[in-house]
């Protein structure tokens, strides 16, 4: 990325001030916690992403990777704790390679910190780091506007005081792996039952020396539940108002037709659909 | 004296809502340099939630869910919107009132409306009907035309013929009797999937015609059972959309039996 594309800025402001309404982002209106234990750093987070009142993703990622060792939360724009961790996970990962060495997380904090302050606050990242380097385990969590802090335990985003609670009622310092993961999960559970921007599942990522481990969907306190009745309508029930059939023989005249014989087609994806 | 006005009032202090704090504007023109001082007070409040009726051949059904909430804090998981309206004497027509929108307004309304209907019942020695009482809720609703009760209300009761009677209304009184009605935070996502599922809108009888000659499917009083089912599956729908609907639902079955109550957990996060 060279920067941003700032063309339409002028045209934008024209708009908006002739009542056009800005476009409304995806917000990760969020819990994200860290905690940092004997020999590594728990950080944690919630999967809701919402626009609005309305629940945009009910399963989404907010733990993202930066390098090997070093992972991030993110809270705020979806689109700005995306490309932001994106952006400084490359740079770090070229950092490593030029330097020889391993990341570092004041590093990545530091090129975070500095990236979010030349953009003012408009790039709306508000992100928890954490990792261990050489130099030990470290925690941060960096505003968007481009502040930074230095904590042993820390909570974001809009569940950030319903996290906070469990951390002051319940945090003591030499915890275990195990202790600290439980803390960081019932942060996070505070936050998705009594903050309405936070919900559904429980994502961690444990960072030791040795490795760092994401247990994506740790908790799920919210599973959906089945429905009483059957919505599928029987065949027939839209009406066809216009059919047209084209043949394989006039479909070859467009594109390269391949005959599949009878082994499967691989599928790249596959996607939950009601089987009931 | 005068210096007790002078810096920026408590913004907590009593008089003043939440939100709005008074804001002192720079006026342009050189003439007030000083500056006017604007103060606010917006009395309203949204309290999330959503609501849903449906009527049948001999009941109705009012549904709501019972969270209660301010910005993305849960004020309490059961706060109910539905209240039985006329008291229970025993020849009493049962008449349901749901509201949802700003509760307080919903709160002063569904009690304004009891005493009427009860106060009827003491003046004129006989029940009000459903018909009358809507009317009535929808001249209560006018009566504010210009400082509104800012709820969507759902009145439910049976009709002279016993018949399931939903009236649906706006925030001013504007009132219709209808089939089905979702009101609230999440009407906009309950309100398609009644229209498909209780009035068949979109659904043709397949194999009845070709193209546009194909007829559409008749809608007909569903019975009791299949519209619980349908009540509950739109709310357990809504609550994984919608994050101001949650913890609870309660039901109110109008019969010519009285009102039943049913409750269930929503999920609650």
């Amino acid at each position: 990325m060279v920067g941003f594309d700032f063309s339409n800025h002028d045209r934008n402001l024209a708009l908006h001030a002739k009542g056009v309404p800005l476009p409304k982002a995806t917000s990760t209106g969020t819990t994200i916690v860290g905690c940092i234990f004997d020999g590594g750093v728990v950080i944690a987070a919630d999967t809701r992403a919402t626009s609005g009142p309305i629940v945009a993703d009910k399963n989404c990622e907010k733990l993202h990777y930066i390098a090997p060792q070093i992972w991030c939360a993110g809270a705020g724009t979806a689109a700005d704790t995306e490309f932001t961790t994106a952006l400084i996970s490359s740079n770090l990962e070229l950092h490593a390679l030029s330097t020889g060495r391993k990341p570092r997380v004041v590093t990545c904090m530091t090129m975070l910190k500095q990236h979010l302050f030349r953009y003012q606050g408009y790039v709306g990242a508000y992100l928890v780091v954490a990792g261990c380097d050489p130099t030990g385990t470290h925690l941060f969590t960096v505003h968007a506007h481009g502040s930074t802090d230095k904590l042993p335990y820390v909570t974001m985003g809009s569940g950030s005081l319903a996290a906070m609670s469990v951390f002051e009622s319940q945090w003591k310092p030499q915890l275990t792996r195990d202790e600290a993961v439980k803390l960081c999960a019932d942060a996070i559970q505070s936050g998705i039952f009594n903050d309405l921007g936070s919900g559904s599942n429980v994502d961690v990522c444990v960072i030791t020396n040795e490795k760092a481990t994401l247990l994506r969907n740790y908790i799920t306190p919210n599973v959906r539940e089945e429905k009483l009745r059957d919505y599928r309508f029987p065949r027939g029930t839209t009406a066809v108002l216009n059919e047209k059939v084209i043949k394989r023989e006039d479909l070859s005249k467009y594109v390269t037709v391949h005959e599949i014989g009878d082994e499967q087609p691989t599928t790249a994806e596959t996607m939950d659909v009601d089987t009931t | 004296m005068g210096s007790i006005f002078q810096g920026a009032p408590i913004p907590e202090g009593p008089g003043y809502s939440f939100r709005e704090t008074p804001a002192v504007r720079q006026a342009p023109g050189p003439s007030s340099a000083a500056g006017e001082r604007q103060h606010g007070f917006y009395p309203y409040t949204d309290n999330g939630g959503s609501t849903l009726g449906i009527s049948g051949a001999d009941f109705a059904i009012l549904a709501g869910d019972t969270r209660s909430t301010s910005g993305y804090n849960i004020n309490t998981r059961y706060a109910p919107k539905l209240y039985k309206i006329g008291g229970d004497a025993p020849d009493t027509p049962p008449i349901a009132l749901s509201v949802v929108g700003f509760a307080a307004d919903g709160a002063a309304l569904a009690e304004r409306l009891d005493t009427i209907v009860k106060m009827y019942r003491y003046q004129h020695g006989k029940p009000m009907g459903v018909a009358a009482c809507a009317q009535r809720l929808s001249h209560l609703l006018y009566m504010k035309r210009f400082f509104p009760f800012y709820v969507a209300a759902i009145l439910a009761g049976l009709d002279e013929s016993g018949r399931g009677a939903l009236y649906s209304y706006d925030p001013v009184g504007s009132y219709e009797r209808e089939q089905c009605r979702a009101g609230g935070a999440a009407a906009s996502l309950i309100m398609p999937f009644l229209d498909n599922q209780v009035n068949f809108k979109n659904q043709n009888v397949p194999g009845s015609g070709q193209g546009h000659a194909l007829e559409p499917r008749k809608p007909y009083d569903l019975p009791r059972g299949t519209v619980e089912e349908l009540v509950q599956d739109a709310f357990t729908s809504a609550v994984e959309r919608h994050i101001e609907v949650g913890d609870g639902l309660q039901m109110m079955i109008i019969t010519r039996d009285g009102i039943e109550e049913v409750y269930r957990d929503l999920k609650k996060d």
